[in-house]
């Protein structure tokens, strides 16, 4: 039985935080960018979406990554405190403490990708334009899959190296090391087209951008524009993308299970 | 994995064991064992490597050198099994604060996979073992020291464990209060759970303790009855203050019970080989014949302090390892 841990932790201050993103940065860059682009004549015959829809989905991507690479974090104050001591002193299966940890933020990914969502769509972003509403329906469904194997892969990883560490001050060095280029060398904010070679090359194995790629994919649909780029997507680029996160998911746990097995609590 | 430890009775078999934090060794070789049914302690100084043995003794550590046995099950090839059948107190409070005394428990006896039924009951019977029936869906953080200590304890028998490990249970707590946890400790142990136990608190092994293993620098020092170490040191002692300190003497070195005179600036003291509550009226009553009146007197019967004291004192520190490998050789014969 998967134990989760702690679920009283409130989620308020997790979710204004993407919220006021959406609300300035996207709102403020959206209104640039718009400006900036209105010179670009756009391509003829393919359905335009506005920066602030194109960004949003990077929004839901940037706070299932930040959410998921800080759900480890619990491990470490449980180890801190000595309760970890009860559990692992206990006859629970190590990969089950890992599980519990990864279902419980995976849940509060959920959560968060789904009131993002709503204020988005609330601020003006185009979200499942032109989608009927089984489409809408699968759609969600199918952000929610990306988001969850997503959040899975990372909070794996949050979990192997909380264990590993003494210190949730380290851990938030390691988090802020690793959250900056998986960020910035993605397609969360803007195109990845411009990149020179070795950014692109860093960004196409980015787990991240497979998320944004989904995301979009199901937000926007498989043909727009957004900010003078033409962008399609086949559901074998889509389902590449997902193989792609299951993978990184796959390593994450076996990384978490190795840290776990080496990991003693005392 | 020994079949026969269960049938002998006994449920803690450690053979050599030896636990080392790189060139340290916390636990340098140590061997006892723990009959079925007994209060067994670990008494010792701080740092003296409880913690580590018993760690390693619960699965916490894992096993370097030497074997242990808990219940029946190795520690090294079968520790998923020796963690079904204890129960554990930690030396630091482990509490959820934010979870009530009921959600702990429930907790507890979900991670050891008790069944809905028997978990309900058994948090019922835990609850008021422990005396903390009104407290029972109140936060953990809103409780005192003791009350903690109680429902720590009561998690530790949650899954009815063969053997029950207390870390230094009293530690940090009033006298009132670890007078209650002694109680709680002995009801537990009367129903027959066995019950092994670290401190450092000289009075708490001697009250609770079938036997007790005093343990300095990583090596059991001596092993024995609380009575029974304090019969290594033998003596009572008598201090008497008296008018007349010479004849006093005289009176005494007669006795044949006295065995030694010491002279202090106003009394004397008088070590006997017998049981002093005995030798004092007749002390009293031949210094009386000799017209010698008594103006003070005082008799100490040697405490688990002296006994501590004596085994790990300041002289043994600083003798290293020599005197300490005798040591050990003597709690082998036991």
């Amino acid at each position: 039985m998967i134990r989760f841990f702690r679920f009283k932790t409130l989620l308020i201050s997790s979710l204004v935080q993407p919220a006021l993103w959406m609300a300035f940065f996207g709102i403020a860059m959206s209104a640039n960018f718009n400006r900036l682009t209105s010179e670009i004549p756009p391509i003829p015959g393919v359905p335009s979406v506005d920066y602030l829809t194109y960004m949003a989905a990077g929004v839901i991507a940037m706070t299932t990554l930040f959410t998921s690479l800080f759900g480890g974090i619990v491990l470490l104050f449980d180890k801190n405190w000595g309760l970890m001591r009860e559990i692992f002193a206990s006859p629970l299966p190590r990969n089950h403490i890992i599980f519990g940890i990864a279902l419980s933020g995976m849940t509060k990914t959920f959560i968060q990708a789904v009131i993002i969502m709503v204020f988005a769509i609330f601020l003006g972003a185009a979200f499942f334009a032109g989608f009927t509403a089984a489409e809408t329906v699968v759609s969600i469904a199918g952000i929610l899959l990306f988001v969850g194997v997503f959040s899975l892969g990372f909070l794996f990883l949050s979990a192997a190296i909380s264990i590993s560490l003494e210190s949730p001050e380290g851990l938030q060095g390691i988090i802020t090391l690793l959250t900056m280029p998986i960020f910035f060398a993605s397609n969360a904010l803007y195109p990845i087209t411009a990149f020179p070679p070795v950014l692109q090359a860093i960004s196409a194995v980015n787990p991240l951008t497979h998320l944004v790629s989904g995301i979009r994919y199901f937000t926007i649909g498989d043909n727009f524009q957004a900010i003078g780029i033409h962008y399609t997507a086949t559901p074998m680029d889509i389902a590449f993308s997902f193989l792609l996160l299951v993978l990184f998911a796959v390593l994450m746990f076996a990384l978490a299970m190795w840290r776990f097995s080496k990991a003693t609590v005392t | 994995m020994r079949a026969g430890s269960i049938l002998t009775g006994t449920i803690i078999e450690v053979e050599g064991l030896y636990h080392h934090y790189g060139d340290i060794a916390a636990v340098d070789g140590i061997s006892f064992s723990v009959e079925e049914g007994e209060i067994f302690s670990f008494l010792g100084p701080n740092g003296a490597g409880k913690s580590t043995a018993i760690n390693v003794l619960i699965t916490l550590l894992r096993i370097q050198q030497g074997t242990a046995t808990v219940a029946g099950h190795d520690v090294r090839k079968d520790p998923q099994q020796v963690r079904n059948s204890i129960g554990i107190v930690f030396q630091d409070v482990t509490l959820d604060r934010d979870m009530t005394c009921r959600e702990i428990l429930e907790f507890h006896g979900r991670l050891y996979r008790m069944p809905s039924v028997e978990r309900k009951q058994r948090i019922d019977e835990l609850l008021s073992l422990v005396e903390l029936d009104a407290k029972r869906d109140v936060r953990t953080k809103h409780l005192s020291g003791g009350m903690k200590r109680r429902l720590e304890i009561g998690r530790g028998l949650m899954t009815r464990p063969k053997v029950l490990f207390l870390d230094e249970p009293t530690i940090g707590l009033d006298p009132q209060t670890r007078m209650r946890m002694w109680d709680y400790i002995k009801a537990v142990n009367d129903e027959g759970t066995t019950i092994f136990l670290t401190t450092h608190y000289m009075d708490e092994a001697d009250h609770l303790s079938d036997r007790i293993s005093i343990i300095d620098h990583g090596r059991i020092i001596v092993t024995g009855t609380p009575y029974g170490l304090k019969n290594t040191l033998g003596e009572d002692l008598i201090y008497l203050e008296t008018a007349d300190l010479p004849g006093t003497r005289v009176t005494l070195s007669a006795m044949g019970e006295v065995k030694e005179l010491r002279e202090k600036s106003r009394g004397i003291v008088a070590m006997l080989n017998g049981d002093g509550t005995k030798i004092l009226p007749q002390i009293i009553e031949n210094l009386a014949d000799r017209g010698i009146r008594v103006s003070a007197v005082n008799l100490k019967k040697p405490s688990m302090d002296d006994v501590f004291l004596h085994f790990t004192g300041r002289e043994l520190r600083d003798e290293g390892a020599e005197k300490p490998a005798t040591a050990v050789a003597r709690t082998g014969r036991r």
